[in-house]
Order: structure tokens, then sequence, then C-alpha cells
């Protein structure tokens, strides 16, 4: 399974079709998915059902291609579902949604749901004595801007949720910006904060895997490439 | 009813270990005893509602049954979306309690008033609704809600009934005349029982309004109808259709005023009047509806 490769991930890409507005949006997630399917994630088809497993919430449910490309080269979908995506009765449409598809931890797609989801499943696992499984959540510098993630962040530090990683894909479409920094944000509120080139992937590996006493953010940074 | 609801779930985190509950700081105070012997389950995650529901929503994800408590605006309208897609759109169940009913105290202003709880819930699919009248209908509702899987709606009131009528789910029976059926939901059945003691009238009493006991309607035998709702007016009028889709029938419904705001404090029993669900007003509409 370890030797599917980036290109691999392209072809299955290629299987799907989209306006390029959301190609480019689903482009900024794919090394930072791979990393976690690939090296991080204890989630495998036949325990995708294991409440021990690893969980991650896809926040940012918007251009998931690359998210189902993954999911299809780690068995979790079958390849020959990508051809029919979005259309009426596939599993996979412009949002993913959990009781849809395989190995989909949420439904997302209205922007700033994942963190408070992830807060409460890191929540959920820790008064059930679950130690093991850590919690990854995906989200986006523009989806930053909804102030319901302002809550999840201020609460999973609050907390003290040491198995919560939130990864914030920083590809500068926030209208505004954000002066100072994604990770300031994570940061001031107690969080392991940093911030990776998102297309390298040893350091977003070393980034996802750092050992951190709170819960841990990684900026993965995406430049534009056109 | 807060207390038998704070008290019913204190008891059950004892003894059911899935049991888990949510708060954003109102009746933080009253769930300390609990907090303090299962720090992990009762969470309270400060004025943070859409945390609230999307926190509910996480544990439920893994297995547990959350159950979610505010005042009324601050747990169905600020959070709605949450409650859409947290707790809808990912299929999972919890428990929401709400205090604060329409009005019940109105020195507060329209910022703490939630008559539309109801009407938004029933825009999504899967809810389970009770509006129980007095504190004893609460602690069996309660315990089946905190036992099961599915999405449910408990809305609390400081207003209630003298008496407790059985919470069964179904319409209860209450009185039967000859000239059409008046249903009364929840707190509103004193003054439903007050406004038709002289009237030749069936009353129905619903403590639980989502299902609506369609069967039960039907059974009273009467297609001359008036609905009487603690919330927005009209909120249970398509259940009405429904539950006579195939006959004539002719419904008033009494009801929180939809065309107004009502810009003024005072008392709860003062809102009723303008609303029209004080006796007096039922009364005159029944009559009137009747005639």
């Amino acid at each position: 399974m370890t030797s599917t490769t980036i290109p691999d991930l392209a072809a299955l890409f290629g299987r799907m079709t989209g306006d390029e507005k959301h190609e480019w949006a689903a482009a900024s997630t794919v090394d930072v998915l791979w990393v976690l399917y690939d090296r991080v994630l204890n989630v495998s088809p036949d325990t995708a059902a294991d409440p021990d497993r690893d969980r991650f919430l896809l926040s940012k449910g918007h251009g998931p291609m690359a998210y189902y490309a993954v999911l299809a080269a780690r068995g979790f979908l079958d390849p020959s579902t990508l051809d029919k995506w979005t259309t009426f009765g596939s599993p996979l449409g412009q949002h993913p949604d959990r009781n849809l598809v395989p190995g989909v931890e949420i439904g997302s797609g209205s922007l700033g749901h994942g963190l408070g989801l992830a807060v409460g499943t890191a929540l959920g696992l820790r008064a059930q004595n679950r130690h093991t499984p850590r919690v990854f959540v995906l989200v986006g510098d523009g989806e930053l801007d909804e102030g319901s993630n302002h809550e999840a962040i201020a609460l999973a530090s609050r907390l003290g949720l040491d198995r919560l990683t939130a990864i914030a894909i920083d590809n500068g479409s926030a209208s505004h910006g954000w002066p100072g920094g994604i990770a300031s944000r994570f940061a001031v509120e107690g969080w392991h904060a940093t911030t990776v080139d998102g297309r390298d992937h040893d350091a977003l590996h070393a980034a996802l895997t750092a050992p951190h006493d709170g819960p841990n953010a990684v900026v993965a940074t995406i430049r534009n490439e056109g | 009813m807060r207390e038998t609801f704070v008290d019913t779930v204190t008891a059950t985190l004892d003894t059911d270990q899935r049991l888990a509950v949510v708060t954003a700081d109102i009746s933080r105070d009253a769930f300390a005893a609990a907090r303090n012997r299962h720090p992990h389950r009762v969470i309270n995650v400060g004025i943070r509602e859409q945390a609230m529901i999307g926190v509910a929503g996480g544990l439920a994800l893994t297995g547990m049954r959350p159950v979610v408590h505010s005042y009324t605006p601050f747990l169905v309208e600020r959070p709605f979306e949450q409650i859409k897609l947290d707790l809808g759109h990912q299929d999972v169940g919890a428990v929401l309690v709400s205090i604060g009913g329409s009005y019940d105290d109105p020195v507060w202003g329209r910022t703490h008033q939630g008559p539309g709880d109801v009407a938004l819930l029933d825009t999504l699919p899967g809810w389970t609704v009770h509006v129980p009248g007095h504190r004893d209908e609460v602690e069996s509702l309660l315990r089946d809600a905190l036992a099961g899987d599915g999405r449910v709606y408990v809305r609390l009131s400081s207003r209630e009934n003298a008496r407790p009528q059985p919470a069964t789910g179904r319409f209860s029976l209450l009185r039967k005349g000859s000239r059409g059926a008046v249903v009364a939901v929840g707190p509103t059945l004193d003054n439903v029982l007050a406004a038709t003691a002289d009237l030749d009238v069936t009353v129905l009493y619903a403590s639980t309004v989502r299902p609506f006991d369609h069967r039960g309607l039907r059974a009273a035998g009467h297609t001359d109808v008036v609905l009487v709702e603690p919330y927005l007016a009209g909120t249970s009028a398509h259940e009405v259709a429904t539950a006579f889709d195939d006959v004539a029938h002719r419904l008033r419904a009494i009801g929180v005023r939809r065309d107004i705001e009502v810009r003024a404090y005072g008392t709860a029993a003062e809102h009723d009047v303008v609303h029209g669900l004080d006796a007096e007003g039922i009364a005159t509409t029944v009559r009137e509806f009747l005639r």
C-alpha cells in the first residue's frame, strides 16, 4: 500500500472532473492528505469502524477530489466509483457525506463545522478512556473566517485535548488575511503550533507527529503555483 | 421542571456510562455536583453555543448520548445550522433540553424569547418533540429520551398546569363534547380547561407533538379543531391537515402571534393576553369558531 505514489493519485484524481476552482482547492490538500493516510493515521478499510482507530475529519469539505483519490488509493473506495462522481446515485458529491462514503468520518461542506465536531470527538474518546486514538481535523485558511472555529480553538486548549491535531491549509484564500500568521491564532490559545511547507512530506510528517502537551496545530502553507 | 431535568440527568449519569451533558454556561451551577462526579462527561463549554452543538455531535460520533441544554433561543436558534448539520446531517442523536419556553420571563425581552423553536425543528427530519405541561411529566419523557438513540427536543417551561397528565406520547382524551375538539399542548392545558369549562367540546391533551398523534386526533371524532400551542400559532397546523387529508375539516390555531413583536416586559400572564393564550382569549376564540 505504501508504494502508491503521488502520480498514482493524479491518475485517480483524473477520473473525476470539476471546474478549475474546485480542482485547485483540492490540489492544495493532496500532499497533507497523502502523508496522513500513508504515514500517520492508524486506520484502514478493515478498521474503519474500530472505536480505537485514528479519526480524520475533513472540515473543508469543498474540493474533495484529493480526499476521494486518497481513499481510493488506500482501499476505502473502489477506484471505479470515482468515474461517476457527483452523478445521481453516486456516493461521491462535491462535498463528502459520512453516511455515503466508507472511511469518511463527517459530512462537511458548510464551513466551520469540523473543528467543533473534532473537539467533541476527542472529548468522547477521553470520556470512554480511549487514550490511543488521535483526532485530526483539516481546515482551510478561508474557512477560519467562520467564528465557530474560534469557539472550538479556545475550547480545545482549555479542556486539554492533547490527542487533537488541527491542520490548517494556508493557501492565502482568506479575503482579509490573517495578520501575524495563522499559527499565532492557535498558539495564543495554548496550542502547540508549527508552520511548514505544505508540499514537504517529511516536514508535514514531523509536524503531524511531534509530541505536544495540549492540542497540536499544523499550518501547511501552499504557495499558489498557478 | 428544570430541577426534575437536572435530577433525572444527574442520576442517570451514575448508571449510564454513555450519557454526557453539554452546557454553555446556562445551568452550569445546577450541574456542578454531576460535573464533580463525572468531569469528563459533564462539559461546560462557556458561552459558545456553536461549539456546544458541535461538541454534542462529536460525542455522539464516538457512541455517546449527549444531552444539550440552554435557554430556548441559545439552544435552537443561535446554533441552528449546527443542529441541522452536526446532528442531523451526520445522522447522530442527541437530547436537546430547553428552558425559558416562549416567554417564561418577559422582563428579559425579545432576546430571551424562543417561540419559533418547534417551527424551526419542524424544518428538519427526524426530531421527536416533547412539550411537558407539568414537572411530573418530565421524568418519564426524559428517561425514554436518554435511553434512546434519536434526536429529541424537550421543551421545559416554568409555566405548568396544576396537575400532571400521563406522558404517553399519545393525545389524552380529557373531556368529551359534541361540537368540536380543542387540542391543548403542554402548559396551555389549564387555560384551555378553564376556557372550555362550560362549552360542549372535546378536550385533548398533548405533551408530545412530534410525532403528532394523527390517529388520536381522528379518533376524537371531530373535524372542527382548535389547536392551542404555547409557541408560534399554527406550528402544528400542517400536522392537523395531514390527520384530515381525506376529509373536509376546519382549524383555528391559537399560539404566539406571528404578526407582531411584542415590545413589552411584565409577566408571562400579561403576554398570554396579547397572544390570546389566556383563558378568556381562548374561550372567545373557541366560541367564535363554533358559532
